[in-house]
């Protein structure tokens, strides 16, 4: 009898092995090792595809997400791209346009009902594709808008520039908060462009002249940028936000500690509130003129240009589109999933769910950052004016030499291709 | 008040040594600092950096962020290839260049000026500007192995390995090193019939205890710190080290005190290797009986 199961063990071994076999092998790369929720619902989702159907057998290699777009960088040069990637929203068009990744061919009644912002196209065609999505929202509590008489900003009547001003001088003049508004100075890199440039954008500014994406002349240094400059460097230079000497752990913990009376916030940071505050809120983004706005795109699916099997990459990215993954990886990680449909099936963002206010604000206020191969730079230089200016720069100058430094970089990569 | 003179001996002996102290003090404290930090939950471990805590076991201690650190990376897998990688490359660094300058201070051949000089001139040439060169090589560098004959070196322990065999501080400081030996040890190995080989390893290296302790532990810090070539050339976990693995303990959300953790573990072996040398360096003194 034992042998008979031995025998039967070996040949449903050599079954299974000769359709593994069967089935051609696809590399795929993503940003989150380290993380170990993440890992284990992109593990269900890749034995998922790989138990329906015979044709491809997806490997996924995790990097950390510091070093992900190095590695990918040099891999690139190196010639050792895989077939799959993922890919910051922001980054794709570089990635695209220096050949790193082709096309995603994606049916786009697949994607209809996704939110803009995990939708990455460059060149007119669809390069990538996300599963989620995140927001920023400015985050207070009901107790302190009462008890400074503000009222509540909808999303259909968000503060203007002036009110939120207004919120900010109450608070500092009750004496309640080390400081009224906390912007997030300690968090360095990508966080500046996307959750700074909003402000800009909804002072009438950008930046780069996103009609032509040739120049920086203008959206960058012109009257709205300039306003915008201003009203930034007012912020702690007249004591309502903390500057770039931020403590991190403020940062962290300074809104749930009771520091801050407002805290500039993603929906990655909301349940660690919610979980202190009973009566926190999530309010939309001030309008300073040029309407509400926050950023948008997160990580996302696409194919490299050196793979040999587009359609195999395709159909997995494809599979993992589904809504119970998009919902799995929203209850996992607190993402805002990428479509209405998953955000009722999860436990978070369904209507009337804690968090539901930031799948609307997306859907209402988000704006994607540039879609540009030179955004890569054109971040790190707006990072390093904003900061500048909050340390005091002159607001014209730190500006101006941004433009200039924008301008000079597109014009040595020959326009990006635009 | 006492005052400080030479028949004051006692005091000056108290004020040396207190002033030692301090300084040591001062320069272990981010070791402590780490470790006891490693001991404490996120929120302890922040609380306390504003005071003396920062330093103490104290509050809610538990080893509950190593447990964390491990469930979170390969970190056995990570240090063990770091000390292969760094092991290796050390021991065979530690041949090939001071084969080198055993041959550009005792070996007399045409040149030798001019190459000692073009490798020293690699010194001031940063890693970075020759980095992607360096990948574009090491990518297509063709090896034999079990599966034959591969193309590309990516992936693998040579690759973190080979280019830093050899390099000019190395063997800049054992150039510097030989130059200082008695030649007379020298010529009258040679007027004994002595080989060249028969005083490299007979005579010169057992003379270069204190150059090769020095240039192990520079090379050692180098290798075991390496984070940017490895992150170009090694995309497979299994082969990942130290430094980059570092990076797993960064997500949006800090655990510090799980940072803290690895970077405790990570430190093992550097202080291992540290306390091996130091006998080595003192053994090696003792037994050449040469005195400087």
């Amino acid at each position: 009898m034992k042998t008979m199961q031995i025998l039967s063990g070996a040949a449903l071994a050599a079954l299974l092995g000769s359709t593994a076999m069967a089935q051609t092998e696809l590399t795929m790369w993503y940003h989150g090792a380290g993380n170990q929720v993440e890992a284990d619902i992109i593990n269900q989702i890749i034995a998922d595809f790989n138990a329906s159907q015979s044709d491809w057998a997806v490997r996924i290699e995790s990097f950390p997400q510091i070093a992900y777009n190095d590695s990918v960088v040099a891999a690139a040069l190196a010639g050792n791209l895989p077939d799959i990637l993922d890919v910051d929203g922001p980054v794709m068009p570089n990635w695209a346009w220096a050949g790193y990744m082709q096309p995603l061919p994606l049916d786009a009644a697949v994607i209809a009902d996704f939110l803009p912002g995990t939708k990455g196209y460059w060149d007119g065609q669809l390069y990538s594709i996300g599963l989620w999505d995140a927001a920023v929202a400015l985050v207070t509590r009901q107790s302190t808008l009462d008890a400074l008489g503000l009222r509540r900003p909808t999303l259909d009547a968000p503060w203007t520039g002036d009110e939120f001003m207004a919120a900010l001088d109450a608070a500092k003049a009750s004496g309640d908060y080390e400081y009224a508004f906390d912007a997030g100075m300690a968090w360095t890199g990508e966080w500046y462009p996307y959750a700074f440039s909003p402000f800009l954008q909804s002072f009438g500014g950008d930046i780069v002249d996103r009609t032509t994406y040739a120049t920086a002349e203008g959206a960058l240094n012109g009257e709205a940028a300039m306003a915008f400059g201003e009203w930034w460097q007012g912020l702690f230079a007249n004591g309502y936000a903390p500057g770039t000497s931020q403590d991190p752990a403020a940062r962290d913990n300074g809104f749930i500690e009771g520091r801050y009376a407002f805290s500039w916030n993603g929906n990655w940071a909301a349940l660690g509130a919610l979980n202190t505050f009973e009566d926190t809120l999530f309010l939309p983004a001030p309008d300073f003129g040029n309407g509400p706005v926050i950023g948008a795109a997160s990580w996302q699916f696409g194919v490299s240009a050196t793979s040999a099997h587009p359609d195999g990459a395709a159909a997995f990215i494809e599979f993992a589109l589904q809504d119970e993954y998009l919902a799995a990886f929203s209850n996992g990680i607190g993402l805002i999933p990428a479509t209405a449909t998953a955000a009722a099936m999860t436990e978070n963002y369904a209507p009337g769910g804690p968090m539901a206010v930031f799948f609307d604000l997306t859907a209402a206020q988000a704006l994607v950052r540039p879609v540009t191969p030179g955004y890569v730079v054109q971040a790190k230089v707006f990072e390093k004016a904003l900061a500048d200016i909050a340390n005091g720069a002159d607001v014209a100058d730190a500006l101006d030499a941004a433009v200039d430094e924008i301008n000079t970089d597109i014009t040595r990569n020959g326009g990006y291709g635009h | 008040m006492a005052t400080i003179n030479p028949d004051n001996h006692g005091l000056r002996l108290i004020l040396r040594y207190t002033v030692l102290t301090l300084i040591a003090v001062i320069f272990v404290f981010p070791l402590v600092f780490m470790v006891m930090s490693s001991l404490k939950p996120d929120q302890q471990l922040l609380a306390d950096t504003s005071s003396l805590r920062a330093f103490l076991p104290v509050g809610d201690i538990s080893l509950n962020n190593y447990v964390a650190a491990f469930d979170r990376a390969p970190v056995g897998l990570f240090v063990m290839n770091s000390v292969i990688v760094t092991g290796v490359t050390v021991v065979l660094s530690l041949l090939v260049c001071s084969l080198a300058a055993f041959s550009f201070v005792f070996l007399n051949w045409r040149g030798r000026g001019v190459i000692l000089s073009v490798i020293l001139a690699t010194l001031i040439v940063p890693f970075e500007t020759i980095a992607i060169p360096l990948l574009l090589i090491a990518s297509k560098l063709p090896w034999i192995g079990a599966e034959g004959v591969t193309i590309g070196w990516l992936n693998s322990y040579r690759v973190q390995i080979v280019p830093f065999i050899a390099d000019g501080l190395t063997i800049f400081l054992f150039v510097q090193y030989f130059k200082d030996l008695p030649g007379e040890l020298i010529e009258a190995a040679r007027v004994e019939g002595a080989s060249w080989p028969q005083i490299y390893r007979r005579i010169v290296m057992p003379l270069a205890g204190p150059v090769i302790a020095t240039a192990a532990i520079l090379k050692f810090l180098v290798m075991y710190n390496q984070y940017l070539w490895p992150l170009m050339v090694v995309q497979q976990e299994s082969y990942r080290p130290v430094m980059v693995g570092l990076q797993y303990f960064f997500q949006l959300n800090r655990a510090w005190g799980e940072i803290m953790a690895y970077l405790s573990l990570i430190t093992v072996p550097v202080l291992a290797f540290y306390l091996f040398l130091q006998r080595a360096f003192i053994a090696s003194i003792a037994s050449t009986g040469v005195k400087g």
